[in-house]
């Protein structure tokens, strides 16, 4: 091996021991630490338990005049679709040949609508709408669907609690699951 | 359409030719299609004046001075050779542009012709601005500027890029090779190891997933798993050599070689090690795929071994019987590919073909076969097999097993319908 390759690989072994044997000191000190606040700022990531759900509440209600003011352009007065995803419906066709997915018949989970409404929706101005309206929005979404009464009041709570109908029928990955023979004569 | 000896008249060369027309200028066929068989012949609209015995009007005047194109782009002649993007669509901010794989030669995608998929559009961001942060079960949580990211030790390597929806298993399929798998390309990326930035801040105990969040007005969101981040992951600036264009995530990417295009978050700005997934709506209601039972597949992340014939290929046009070179791409996503074989006679019976080097894994390679298209009409198909011993499976095998509504990750063969003039068709359609 020449000389240059040689040091340049033993450089990579100390670099690679060192970040395994002290895994608190950084091999190349390169980056500035964030701080608990610029973290809280950008963490928004809110997962399938509703770790990380702000406070905040919204109702069935105030979430249809949100939803009408700020959704039904896109996907239709009662969530029918249009330019935007359809929202409602499909419940029982994911078998069929024409499978509706939608909030109601295929999301496996129900704080990820408040996840992904909060950091995308409305598409003209995302991250716009306060944490009370995210709640109430996703609170009359899933109302549509028939998931939650009309009197009813989202927040961090409640919304984790929601069981969606669809949530055990998701399973791994299991490819390759198609064989061909890969025949070369008399095919 | 001319008479001309275009080996492959495809819908390039014809706007092409009209370019051509409108401005008046006098070419024969075969400057515009490369020469082959009979490619002397003219169309009936084209002057001999440029040709032999008579010297050519653009060698009797200086051409243009240096510095007319301080960024160089294609000959006017190849205006036609463009992304291909699906017109009337109901909105363009979710929305996807394909690579005119037939037009292309080689395996490299040039940068402009890359395939594009964004969720809420295109962001402008200025690199001065934009940070990275790394969060999560690390020992330290980072913040990172542009420069900092250069700071690291480099690396670049080739990798394909592919959307998991290409093309659809439902019709009506599509009419070339970039409709039917333009959501292809590769490069050559530039970047920094994930892992080195990842023992940058230490991993700590159970750090099983990084979730990885774009600086678009999507903020897409995707987990990947922490053996890939520790593997052949990339935080990617460049890409052919130049800064990242904004459509592939200026100033900065993840790319996961191998993986379906999605999960390489673009405008990189967030990577938070966790425990789990953080099932966002692009790993739960998309990119999921839906089986006939209602069951459906999440974390499908491997794009597997594919291929397709890019020439002679949907909408081109053999004008000739006689010798033709077949060409084509293959790649899969678990590594290099071993072998391309190739059929003429409708899947009856098959030949290698030749392997183009080099041939790296996880990339596009080209493979080529001679030929003598006798003039009759013909079916021609590829079947890729990669270093795991994969096959390349049919349309027919993966609907047997997946059925019409599983969307993602169709890889199948791809044959092409040849007619008794010519004409190359899609023979699924």
């Amino acid at each position: 091996m020449p000389m240059r390759e040689l040091s340049i690989a033993a450089f990579a072994v100390v670099a690679l021991a060192s970040a395994t044997s002290a895994q608190a000191q950084s091999p190349y000190g390169i980056g500035r630490s964030a701080t608990p606040a610029e973290i809280a700022g950008w963490n928004i990531d809110v997962d399938r338990y509703g770790n990380n759900l702000p406070p905040g509440s919204g109702s069935v209600s105030h979430g249809h005049e949100v939803f009408d003011q700020q959704c039904a352009a896109c996907h239709g007065a009662k969530g029918e679709g249009g330019v935007g995803d359809r929202l409602v419906g499909g419940q029982g066709t994911l078998a069929t040949p024409k499978p509706v997915r939608t909030v109601g018949s295929y999301w496996p989970y129900a704080p990820t609508l408040f996840d992904y409404i909060r950091r995308a929706m409305p598409q003209n101005a995302p991250q716009s709408l306060s944490d009370d309206d995210v709640y109430a929005v996703s609170a009359y979404i899933l109302n549509l669907n028939g998931l939650l009464p009309a009197d009813a009041t989202l927040d961090a709570k409640t919304l984790s609690a929601i069981k969606m109908p669809n949530r055990n029928m998701f399973v791994s990955d299991p490819r390759p699951d198609v064989k061909n023979p890969a025949c070369m004569m008399g095919c | 359409m001319t008479d001309s000896a275009d080996i492959d008249e495809n819908t390039a060369a014809t706007s092409r030719r009209r370019f051509l027309c409108k401005s008046g200028a006098l070419v024969g066929g075969a400057v515009i299609a490369g020469g082959l068989a009979g490619s002397e012949a003219l169309g009936a609209s084209e002057s001999a004046d440029n040709l032999p015995p008579n010297v050519p009007e653009w060698m009797k005047t200086p051409g243009d001075p240096m510095g007319s194109q301080p960024y160089g782009t294609p000959s006017p002649f190849e205006k036609g050779v463009i992304k291909n993007i699906p017109k009337n669509l109901s909105q363009y901010l979710s929305a996807s542009g394909r690579t005119p794989l037939q037009d292309l030669d080689g395996i490299i995608t040039p940068s402009g012709l890359f395939y594009e998929r964004h969720h809420a559009g295109v962001p402008t961001i200025d690199p001065a601005q934009h940070r990275l942060m790394l969060h999560g079960l690390v020992d330290k949580s980072l913040i990172f500027t542009m420069d900092d990211i250069r700071r690291f030790p480099s690396e670049s390597r080739i990798h394909f890029l592919e959307c998991s929806g290409n093309p659809s298993y439902k019709k009506p399929y599509g009419k070339t090779a970039s409709d039917l798998v333009g959501l292809l390309s590769c490069a050559e990326w530039t970047g920094v190891s994930l892992k080195l930035v990842l023992q940058e801040a230490g991993l700590q105990a159970g750090a099983k997933w990084v979730v990885a969040e774009g600086a678009d007005a999507a903020g897409l969101t995707r987990s990947i798993p922490i053996e890939k981040c520790l593997d052949d992951a990339m935080l990617v600036y460049s890409q052919n050599g130049e800064r990242l264009r904004p459509q592939q995530g200026y100033p900065l990417r993840l790319l996961l070689p191998g993986f379906e295009g999605n999960m390489n978050v673009k405008w990189l700005r967030r990577l938070r090690v966790a425990a789990e997934p953080t099932y966002s709506r692009e790993e739960t209601s998309k990119y999921t795929d839906l089986m006939p039972d209602g069951s459906a597949r999440d974390f499908t992340f491997y794009m597997e071994a594919k291929s397709i014939i890019t020439r002679p290929s949907g909408g081109q046009r053999l004008s000739t019987p006689g010798f033709h070179e077949i060409s084509g791409i293959a790649w899969s996503g678990h590594g290099k590919i071993r072998g391309v074989d190739v059929s003429v006679d409708d899947g009856k019976s098959w030949q290698e073909a030749q392997l183009q080097e080099p041939v790296l894994t996880r990339a596009l390679t080209r493979f080529r076969l001679p030929w003598h298209w006798d003039g009759q009409p013909a079916v021609i198909q590829s079947r890729a097999t990669d270093e795991t011993g994969y096959v390349q499976p049919t349309l027919a095998e993966l609907l047997a097993v997946r059925g019409e509504n599983y969307y993602y990750h169709n890889n199948a063969i791809w044959p092409w319908r040849i007619a008794a003039g010519g004409e190359v068709t899609n023979a699924n359609a």
